[in-house]
């Protein structure tokens, strides 16, 4: 099917309907006060050092020299409970987990079954069933009756150019830090008029104006420096973001550099030096919210996840189900939801990976109906067309 | 002035030099066709840069020198790095400078298209020093002869051996892999099917083009050994000349191979470059290359009449990609729908360069100037290659960055050019009355520079 085809598709199936024209949906009971940050770690994060299971029987014999020590160990996993612990480089989340503010939902995949970290991406960020299935980003669905516009967006993408999560017909934002120095002001005026019959320039030069002035000054910080560096500064922005006065409440970040092939480490390690800094990046985010911490769900995820066993370069491949990581206040944390597989060779996804339990899209869908109040029937038919077979996890947000 | 000509010149060239267009105005579908024909100009103008051989055999000796220094100081681990660095940014100094001056702009636009097609990424080491030797060597070559040329040549290039791990992968059964079975050290030695998925997905079939992860595993088998030569100064791995593809018997998996659903008997590497010639006349490569040649020269979603017109002719053809080339430019649809394309960030830096007949001179700058707009050369971030469409390189921060790039630019330019007679010059019948009238109304020559390489005009191609 084109993508034509497929759009007609949708709207003779009903599933193209835009929520405004469901009568009793609109604007209904949507929470104004909620913050929603969605962190997308491409690469294909290893679930099970993020959240190692040391409690399963198969673990230290399946992981090799990737297996992490047990809790209480020199290096030891950050304990959740008597079967899962947090990689050692997450204290801060750990901390969160402590305070019921963090909870890891594990065996969790989306609906793409093959292994390409393009494709897997898409299904991911487009929450269809399939690759290709949606041609835009199930947040940007989502926003339809929170009522952003032009200038005044419901979301923004941290980075220069805006994910497939966010992309879609309703207006969002995007904003990254600059090195270069300001237009005056006369010419951007002149050229707001220039764009005026052209949609394309005039929507992104008003969008990119507004996150100027919510950005302010770059201080010291328009220095890239490393991705760990990069990342926090990204938090601290986004921080400022979510909490202006007319500023978006939903934000997306990226961060790369998970697909460890060879030589991943464990306690020490490429790894750990990334979710190292993950966790720092996270504490900024924490500080720099200030208050709203206590309305905000952070949502961390990844493509899939990676091979169970250790391959021929001290690494791991491509897999399946993996691990995500929810925190902030909102979330009624503490725990790890999963419907463990189990490491045994007969219980692995095709005798290599993971075996997915869990559905992705339950878990966006928990947090956008309870964190972000919008309707059942709204996440059913466009946000997750053909998902009846992933149902809405409960509980995730404090009620 | 015809629009052709600006067509000609934007969207299959890189974009007018001034003076250009009046010469591609005599024909503007010949000016394009004799840039594939004749020999490639350019192939002479980049300054005389090593070989990538050579430089792997550096950056490698680099490393040892640093893995057996006693003392680690900084100097020694500073090194590498410091290396590496000045190979990246001669050879991009090189690419911007033919891109800039090139009088055969389409037969560029077509190595930075390939190059993208089959990207390697320069954030892993040692890439970065040999990126732009890479493109110089297996694909600037090879662009207008026979598809499954360029594939070999790309697929047996040490850059893209090292970019996919190639060289790590070894066969179960092959004499090495079974030595290391026995002494139950599987954990050092094993198939790594890196490359081979690529190859599948990205450079030939495409994701959808019927193939199984079974086809990957068996795939990655089949070109087990294609390695590089020297890899060790001696023992195991030393063979072979350095830094240079290397066929590797001893990590090679023997045996037939069945792909596909045909079987693979040859031996050595033979095996693997017949399969890649089996790839390169598939149907499905056929049609993921015409949509790939569509989404870059006509639109974002290309027309399915030129991706169907496209793909016949390759398949017609044989994979002879000057003859699809020809059926592009003869393509109604690229001449009928001016302006579709959003540039890219190369795209822009680039037609800016020729905007002003400027040599860049400095590699540090022109990189610099790419990282700040999104795209630093060489760099993708994934074997996927850049994004080619608006909807990935047009988030609002994105048009914002260029505003302030064209900004800067502006104000390096000065005064010298009048800023109505430069958009006359460069976008001919493609300057609107409306942009046109914009900069004609600037308070100033400078500003009125930013509204025109800021424009929709200049922006689009």
């Amino acid at each position: 099917m084109n993508m034509i085809q497929r759009r007609d598709f949708l709207k003779a199936a009903g599933l193209g309907m835009t929520v405004s024209s469901l009568p009793g949906l609109a604007f209904a009971s949507a929470d104004t006060d909620s913050r929603l940050v969605l962190i997308i770690l491409r690469g294909a994060v290893d679930g099970l050092a993020l959240a190692a299971p040391y409690g399963d029987g198969n673990y230290r014999k399946v992981r090799g020299e990737l297996a992490l020590p047990s809790p209480g160990k020199v290096d030891g996993l950050l304990k959740l409970d008597g079967m899962f612990g947090l990689h050692p480089s997450l204290p801060g989340l750990h901390r969160d987990f402590q305070n019921g503010e963090a909870l890891v939902v594990h065996a969790v995949a989306s609906p793409y079954r093959e292994r390409s970290h393009f494709d897997g991406q898409d299904v991911l960020e487009n929450g269809g069933a399939n690759t290709g299935a949606v041609r835009d980003g199930w947040l940007n669905r989502a926003i339809e009756p929170l009522g952003g516009s032009l200038g005044n967006e419901t979301a923004i993408a941290m980075a220069q150019n805006t994910p497939l999560v966010l992309r879609g017909n309703n207006s969002v934002t995007s904003w990254a830090p600059s090195q270069l120095p300001d237009a005056a002001d006369s010419t951007i005026a002149r050229l707001q008029d220039l764009y005026a019959d052209d949609e394309f320039f005039a929507t992104r030069l008003a969008q990119a104006l507004k996150a100027q002035d919510i950005a302010g000054g770059m201080g010291g910080e328009s220095k890239r420096g490393n991705d760990a560096e990069f990342l926090r500064t990204m938090m601290k922005f986004t921080a400022r973001f979510l909490t202006a006065a007319d500023g978006p409440r939903i934000a997306v970040l990226e961060a790369g550099g998970w697909d460890t092939h060879a030589n991943q480490g464990a306690a020490t390690g490429a790894l750990a030096n990334r979710l190292s800094g993950l966790d720092n990046a996270l504490s900024a985010l924490r500080s720099g919210l200030g208050d709203k911490w206590d309305n905000t769900a952070v949502a961390i995820v990844t493509e899939f996840g990676r091979t169970v066993r250790v391959n021929g370069t001290r690494g791991t491949d491509h897999g399946m189900a993996t691990a995500t990581l929810l925190t902030g206040g909102s979330v009624n944390g503490g725990r790890v939801i999963a419907d463990w597989p189990g490491l045994a060779s007969k219980n692995l996804y095709q005798d290599r990976d993971l075996r997915p339990t869990a559905d992705i899209r339950s878990v966006f869908k928990g947090i956008l109906a309870d964190h972000l109040s919008l309707p059942n029937a709204l996440l059913e038919r466009s946000v997750f067309p053909d998902s009846s077979a992933a149902p809405k996890m409960r509980d995730l947000i404090r009620s | 002035m015809s629009i052709e000509a600006a067509i000609a010149a934007n969207r299959f060239g890189l974009g007018a030099r001034p003076g250009e267009l009046d010469e591609i105005d005599v024909d503007p579908r010949n000016w394009l066709l004799e840039q594939l024909h004749g020999s490639s100009t350019a192939a002479a103008m980049p300054q005389k840069l090593p070989s990538s051989s050579d430089v792997i055999t550096e950056v490698q000796g680099v490393r040892r020198a640093q893995r057996d220094a006693k003392n680690k100081n900084e100097d020694v681990v500073e090194k590498y790095r410091r290396v590496i660095r000045r190979h990246f940014i001669e050879q991009s100094l090189a690419r911007y400078q033919v891109a800039a001056a090139t009088d055969q702009p389409f037969r560029e636009r077509l190595v930075h298209f390939w190059s993208n097609h089959f990207a390697i990424s320069a954030d892993k080491q040692p890439i970065p020093a040999i990126a732009g030797l890479y493109e110089n060597e297996a694909i600037r070559p090879n662009i207008t002869g026979n598809f499954a040329d360029l594939l070999i040549a790309v697929e047996q290039h040490p850059a893209m051996i090292l970019y996919l791990d190639n060289q790590r992968s070894i066969g179960p059964d092959s004499k090495l892999g079974r030595l290391a079975n026995r002494r139950r050290s599987d954990q050092e030695f094993g198939l790594n099917e890196n490359l081979a998925r690529e190859i599948l997905e990205l450079h030939t079939l495409g994701v959808d083009g019927g193939y199984t992860q079974e086809d990957v595993t068996t795939f990655a088998k089949v070109i087990t050994g294609w390695s590089i030569g020297g890899m060790n100064d001696q023992g195991r791995f030393a063979e072979g000349e350095p830094g240079a593809f290397e066929f590797r018997e001893s990590i090679h998996e023997p045996g037939k191979q069945r792909l596909l659903g045909k079987s693979y008997g040859q031996k050595g590497v033979r095996q693997g470059e017949v399969v890649l010639r089996d790839l390169a006349d598939h149907p499905s490569t056929a049609r993921f290359i015409a949509s790939k040649l569509g989404r870059h020269f006509i639109a974002d979603a290309p027309p399915e009449p030129v991706v169907d017109r496209l793909a016949s002719t390759y398949l017609e053809s044989g994979g002879e990609l000057s003859a699809v080339y020809e059926a592009l430019v003869d393509s109604p649809e690229a001449w009928t729908r001016p302006f579709a394309k959003y540039k890219s960030p190369n795209d822009l830096v680039v037609s800016t360069f020729r905007a002003f007949d400027h040599a860049p001179a400095d590699g540090r700058k022109v990189i610099g100037g790419l990282e700040i707009l999104g795209q630093v050369p060489w760099r993708p971030g994934s074997p996927a290659g850049w994004p080619d469409t608006a909807d990935e390189w047009g988030g609002a921060d994105a048009l914002y960055k260029r505003i302030e790039w064209t900004d800067t630019v502006a104000k390096l330019a000065g005064r010298r050019v009048n800023p109505v007679e430069l958009g006359d010059e460069i976008l001919g019948s493609a300057f609107s009355a409306r942009t046109r009238k914009a900069v004609s109304r600037a308070e100033s020559v400078q500003q009125g520079m930013t509204l025109l390489l800021a424009s929709p005009d200049f922006q689009r191609r």
